[in-house]
């Protein structure tokens, strides 16, 4: 553990994984899994389908324990960690945004504060700012007054952006977070991520099937086949046609695109 | 650590000396504050009214000068001793008795049916109404009815163990590969409720006397009862009603499902478990003295969430208090509408009122059941 996590110069380390383990019931899906994120790192989390993407969240967040292996979050195994204060450090969306009962959205992003209300404490001026904030970020104030119920897939993927948003913690989980919205959207709310991430410091890590959209924003990319970790790195130096195409096989083209600079990807039919 | 190094970008936090009682009051209080006024002038004043209805004739005046008679004494001057006793101690507590039982039911049903995600769930379709039932008449069978705990007549508790009995096999029975489905939960709670139902007739069988009857047990009714069942019910109803309260606000965020509620910082086992303790514990202090009435802890929560929606805090009081009334005037209905003062079970009423909005529901909002 780092001693001088706290000096301002030296990025903290947020989230130290070593060889975790982890799964449902017997099976493992994460088969030794070790890795470590500082303060301020955007992360992409690449892999094909049933590859432990989800199942790494799950665990990140204290949801689903791991089998063996350590999962220290801000410098405490995340086990230790009471439920409140887990929600204060780390805000998941998930890909599953149903909510069943009639809640106008504004209800549902205030939720988000729920970590940061003492039992006999109703929502005060902070709270009500920092959920205002949140939907302008978002844009869902247009939102705010509709049910939950009766809106669209790629709306309530925004809301729910909105109720992570608000619960303002240093890191920020995304499972497949924008993908049912279109594409204008998505680069909305992923230059808002890259706002927040580049100058609140906020750590992402966003598990994405779109590579080429993790290839735009994340600065780090995380490949898993089969519960490994089989590349990890720059997103410049894992871009590479030899990893991507050992990860999904698929023959694959990675180009270079001269305008932004950045590495996008071609899959050949 | 914490929100500090995430606070965003070129915005500073409003300053947290404002919250202040008299800012409190003004944003949320003062459209509530007569709102529960009101609420509570209404189920006042059908007290009042359902007091005056029934097979012994008697006028609101002297119903009116009964009520008040232990504030000013001279006012009950002149009224017989004995429609006095019918108005206070049969018809008063039998109300009071109706308000709390329906309340009780139908605020176990909210908790039910947010708990469970389960639009469709309440202490009858879950089988522990039947199950305190079962609990109750095994208790009084084996004669130990007299028994008391902490001072109070522990009939309430054998209930409660019943209930948690049915609640348990239900949700053992409902269970599919550690899933609880919607549909398989009811179809376990209507099985081990009509099992319960059989053997509570068996029960019966066995001691005649002692055990009330089948129709009771089965069907609710509060009739012949005293002042004395209200003060059976009302601890149970008070701890439990207050447990609910106290969670109102993880309620909200448990209706979101199981994961997201964790991750936003709820022990979701622990006060899932409290709650569903509260419910049943609530539940069977109203079956105890009530028998088994179906309908109020399903019909009520849905019909109070499309007018206030589902947020708890609003919800649950408002409940509390719909269901008061809906089984006051169903009981008002029971105890009235047969002549030669006969009864019906009230059960039997709020079914028949009950069943066509459910019909309703089933026939025209069946995105909403999830069905």
């Amino acid at each position: 553990m780092l001693s001088n996590a706290s000096s301002k110069k030296i990025p903290a380390t947020v989230i130290h994984v070593h060889d975790l383990r982890c799964g449902y019931r017997q099976r493992s899906v994460l088969r030794g899994i070790s890795f470590d994120v500082q303060q301020g790192e955007f992360i992409g989390l690449l892999g094909p389908n049933g590859s432990g993407k989800t199942t790494l969240l799950l665990a990140l967040s204290g949801v689903i324990p791991a089998q063996s292996g350590r999962i220290n979050v801000m410098q405490q195994p995340i086990f230790q960690v009471k439920p409140k204060e887990r929600a204060r450090r780390m805000a998941v969306v998930t890909q599953d945004t149903a909510v069943h009962f009639p809640f106008v959205c504004e209800e549902v992003v205030r939720m988000g504060r729920y970590p940061h209300q003492s039992r006999w404490q109703l929502e005060d001026a902070q709270d009500a700012a920092v959920v205002q904030r949140a939907m302008q970020l978002t844009d869902t104030e247009t939102l705010s007054q509709r049910l939950i119920t009766a809106i669209s897939g790629g709306e309530k993927q925004r809301v729910s952006m909105a109720k992570a948003l608000a619960q303002e913690t240093p890191i920020l989980l995304l499972d497949e977070a924008t993908s049912a919205m279109d594409i204008h959207r998505k680069l909305q709310i992923f230059r808002v991520l890259r706002h927040l991430n580049q100058e609140g410091e906020l750590t992402i890590i966003a598990v994405l099937h779109d590579i080429n959209l993790a290839a735009l924003f994340c600065r780090r990319l995380m490949l898993l086949k089969e519960g490994l970790l089989v590349a990890d790195g720059q997103t410049g130096r894992v871009m590479t046609s030899e990893i991507l195409q050992e990860v999904y096989d698929a023959e694959v083209l990675v180009h270079e695109v001269a305008e932004t600079g950045k590495k996008q990807v071609v899959f050949l039919p | 650590m914490g929100s500090s190094i995430s606070r965003w970008p070129n915005e500073k936090p409003p300053e947290k000396s404002y919250r202040i009682l008299g800012h409190w009051f003004r944003s949320r209080c003062s459209l509530g504050f007569l709102y529960w006024f009101a609420a509570l002038l209404m189920i006042a004043l059908s007290a009042f009214l359902t007091s005056g209805i029934g097979s012994f004739d008697t006028t609101y005046d002297v119903i009116w000068r009964s009520w008040a008679a232990p504030l000013h004494p001279q006012w009950a001057e002149g009224i017989d001793e004995r429609v006095r006793y019918i108005v206070v101690h049969v018809r008063l507590a039998r109300i009071c008795l109706a308000l709390a039982v329906g309340g009780s039911l139908a605020l176990a049903g909210a908790v039910y049916q947010g708990v469970l995600l389960n639009p469709l769930a309440d202490p009858f379709t879950l089988g522990v109404s039947t199950g305190a039932a079962f609990g109750a008449s095994l208790y009084i069978l084996f004669g130990w009815a007299g028994g008391h705990f902490w001072g109070m007549s522990s009939l309430p508790i054998a209930a409660f163990l019943g209930a948690l009995a049915a609640l348990y096999l239900v949700y053992a029975l409902g269970r599919v590969d550690g899933q609880i489905h919607t549909t398989t939960l009811i179809l376990a709670g209507i099985i081990v409720s009509t099992f319960l139902s059989a053997w509570i007739g068996v029960l019966k069988s066995l001691n005649e006397d002692s055990v009330s009857t089948i129709v009771f047990w089965v069907m609710g009714s509060l009739s012949g009862k005293s002042w004395g069942h209200v003060l059976l019910v009302l601890p149970y109803l008070v701890a439990g009603g207050a447990v609910i309260l106290y969670y109102a606000r993880e309620l909200d965020l448990l209706t979101l499902g199981d994961v997201p509620a964790q991750q936003l910082g709820v022990d979701v086992q622990q006060i899932r478990f409290r709650l569903m303790l509260a419910a049943s514990l609530v539940t069977a202090a109203a079956v105890s003295v009530s028998g088994v009435i179906g309908f109020v802890g399903l019909v009520v929560p849905h019909l109070v969430r499309l007018g206030l929606g589902p947020h708890h805090r609003r919800l649950l009081p408002a409940v509390f208090l719909a269901g008061a009334v809906l089984l006051l005037m169903s009981d008002t209905l029971a105890r009235s509408s047969l002549p030669n003062g006969q009864e019906l079970p009230v059960g039997v009423v709020t079914a028949i009122l009950g069943g066509p909005f459910f019909c309703y529901l089933m026939l025209h909002r069946k995105k909403y059941l999830q069905l």
